[in-house]
């Protein structure tokens, strides 16, 4: 039964299981959706989606396939027999009426103002305000369901049902706190993920075990070790160097000595790169030439459990970071630097950005960059709450 | 089973709320809530164990708990004092095992509620920790070769902040809700569970201001339900003139926590 539903939400990027699609299965057979299209539309989020920043997704995906249902003329039965069967939903249920008020539009209106408003909702996050606006929720739905079928129903002036988006809320903080160097790393304290490994020998001390134990045995010692704890953390970190960040190196060389005194990282590794990355990186904050590494090196070998900081204050001349040909510390190859930093953002799913500098208010080139690698990557400012935030970020599957 | 959860007189839950906690109940599987510190997420329990009449079993989370906490503890050091004593019973393992809060659940011979609070706070593995117990709602004592079976399967209710990431195995055996920040509307609803006669003019006037600073660029630490609660009340008590509220935000400390904030949000008063 409509299958299809699955599939798509797996290719819009969900991690829906077959544990969850059958158990969502189970549901409907239990009638748990109270034959609405809202109650379905709640049921199989509330079973197939478990984080509220993928909620948008799920609306997006759910969209896209009741969109096309009638086009493609797969209707799952059992929809069609809510809405065919009126005596089944009474009070709430698919309004014909209205939907047909909306039908002079035509698919690439409604995509476009779908598109709109998801855009809308980008730019209200970066402004850091509040959740705006309900345009055209009803509009989605018309070459299909849902003008009144996904809201809930009876509750006019709250259609939420298609903004509950994501919690990418993004917060600045006005103050520059000089960090130094202890602050860093009591920071990056927060990057920890133990594991006790299976294979490990049994080297540490365990109190508790040898009290148990000893209890066990009437009270002569007897002593138990257990495996050491370890952080697993990995992290590459690629810093901008020279250029306009001179500016910013002191503070750029405090975060550098945190992260590398900090020796509870499994591993860390360091690149440089001059204002974007390229066909090749740096060993060397000199970036001569005997220190580079082939940027597609790093992307084959180093493996994606790597949590990614960028630190760069993302201004440069616009060419340097969208033309294909841009010349750079002997590196020239036909990828754009934007082409680059996307590859990293598809490789590594924890990935920040770490920006020394503000946006620059006279806005021109280096405001332009600034808002195009913006716009892709979560950007946080070198202040010890942005920080904190930017660490935490790398810590959970956002 | 027809129980189904409707809100209760003091608390009001959303529609959306409502659908996923009898989801949850239906399919008997945990119900995990997010939100915002201060959204009710704790006062659910609490409401769905008043409307249905059932007993709430609270299991709270700290960073040192661990899964074995929920289930059991033998006291291995007592059962050692009193053997070196003599005392009676000491052959009795069980005497020395003592259940924890998923075990006393499980254990109860009516459906309880069990409240997981804030589970984020524990341990990475934690929640991994816990998988098979609350899959077959049972667990094993090997040191007194006895199985602990849930005689009436508990509702499992999860809350977290969102401090860590709970792992996947862990969530894909649950039924997700996220409690939005109440918006004006659900917000006076909610205030008149707390205050049955506020006076409808300084209503109007907490709530814009209220949503006033929550809505300002630069907040940091954004105030909530249990704040504009406090508020009112404080409002209440200090006989402030209703007209005064917007322009002067009397008793700020109440909403705001933080020093920045406060000078932030008389920055923008001007």
């Amino acid at each position: 039964m409509f299958t299809s539903f699955f599939y798509l939400l797996r290719a819009r990027g969900l991690k829906v299981s077959l544990n969850e699609w059958m158990s969502l299965i189970e549901a409907l057979d239990k009638g748990l959706h109270g034959s609405s299209f809202t109650g379905f539309y709640y049921l199989c989020r509330s079973v197939l989606v478990k984080s509220e920043a993928d909620f948008d997704k799920f609306d997006g995906a759910f969209l896209e396939f009741f969109k096309d249902m009638e086009l493609t003329d797969e209707l799952p039965q059992e929809l069609l027999d809510w809405l065919e069967n009126p005596k089944e939903k009474p009070g709430e249920n698919f309004d014909m009426e209205r939907a047909m008020q909306n039908e002079w539009l035509s698919q690439e209106e409604i995509q476009r103002m779908f598109l709109e408003r998801l855009q809308e909702q980008k730019e209200e996050h970066n402004g850091g305000s509040y959740w705006v606006g309900t345009g055209g929720v009803s509009v989605f739905g018309n070459s299909g369901f849902s003008p009144r079928g996904i809201r809930v129903g009876g509750e006019g002036g709250q259609r939420r049902a298609f903004q509950v988006a994501g919690e990418r809320k993004f917060r600045d903080f006005r103050d520059d706190n000089t960090l130094d160097i202890r602050q860093f790393q009591m920071a990056f304290r927060r990057l920890r993920q133990f594991s006790a490994k299976a294979d490990e020998a049994r080297t540490e001390f365990d109190i508790d075990g040898t009290i148990r134990e000893t209890c066990d045995n009437a009270g002569n010692l007897r002593v138990v070790y257990e495996r050491p704890r370890k952080n697993t953390v990995k992290i590459l970190l690629m810093m901008d160097s020279g250029g306009s960040m001179d500016y910013y190196s002191r503070m750029c060389s405090a975060l550098f000595q945190a992260v590398s005194k900090s020796n509870h990282f499994k591993d860390l590794q360091v690149f440089y790169f001059h204002n974007c990355i390229y066909s090749k990186v740096f060993k060397d904050p000199r970036m001569c030439p005997a220190s580079a590494v082939q940027t597609e090196w790093i992307l084959r070998n180093i493996s994606s459990e790597y949590k990614v900081i960028i630190v760069g204050d993302a201004q440069m001349e616009p060419s340097e970071l969208l033309n294909s040909s841009y010349y750079s510390y002997g590196a020239r190859d036909d990828v754009p630097g934007i082409e680059w930093l996307n590859r990293f953002r598809e490789k590594y799913p924890h990935i920040v950005w770490l920006n020394p500098s503000e946006r620059p208010y006279w806005g021109g080139w280096w405001a332009k960059t600034y808002d195009i690698i913006h716009k892709d990557f979560d950007m946080y400012r070198l202040t010890l709450e942005d920080l904190n935030s930017a660490l935490k970020k790398l810590m959970v599957n956002r | 089973m027809n129980m189904t959860f409707q809100g209760s007189k003091d608390y009001v839950a959303s529609d959306e709320l409502m659908r996923s906690v009898n989801i949850a109940i239906a399919l008997q599987k945990p119900l995990l809530i997010k939100g915002e510190p201060g959204t009710g997420k704790t006062m659910l329990a609490e409401a769905i164990s008043q409307a249905l009449g059932k007993k709430l079993i609270i299991w709270n989370i700290k960073s040192t708990t661990k899964a074995q906490d929920g289930l059991y503890v033998y006291d291995v050091v007592q059962r050692l004092y009193d053997s070196q004593f003599g005392n009676e019973g000491v052959d009795d393992i069980a005497k020395y095992v003592k259940l924890g809060k998923l075990g006393e659940a499980f254990s109860s011979e009516e459906q309880v509620i069990l409240l997981i609070d804030e589970i984020d706070k524990a341990d990475l593995e934690f929640p991994n920790d816990l998988l098979w117990e609350l899959d077959k709602m049972e667990f094993y004592i090997p040191e007194t070769k006895e199985t602990v079976k849930a005689k009436q399967r508990p509702i499992v209710i999860v809350t977290s902040n969102a401090e860590k990431e709970l792992p996947d195995a862990f969530l894909r055996r649950c039924i997700f809700h996220y409690i939005e920040f109440p918006d004006e509307r659900q917000m006076r609803e909610i205030i008149k569970v707390h205050f049955a006669q506020v006076e409808e003019h300084l209503l109007r006037q907490v709530l814009e201001t209220f949503y006033w600073i929550r809505g300002l660029y630069n907040i940091q630490k954004k105030p909530s339900t249990s704040e504009v609660i406090d508020w009112i009340h404080a409002l209440e008590l200090g006989g402030v003139e209703p007209d005064k509220i917007k322009k002067a935000v009397p008793f700020v400390g109440v909403l705001l926590k933080k020093n920045e904030d406060i000078d932030t949000m008389k920055r923008y008063l001007k």
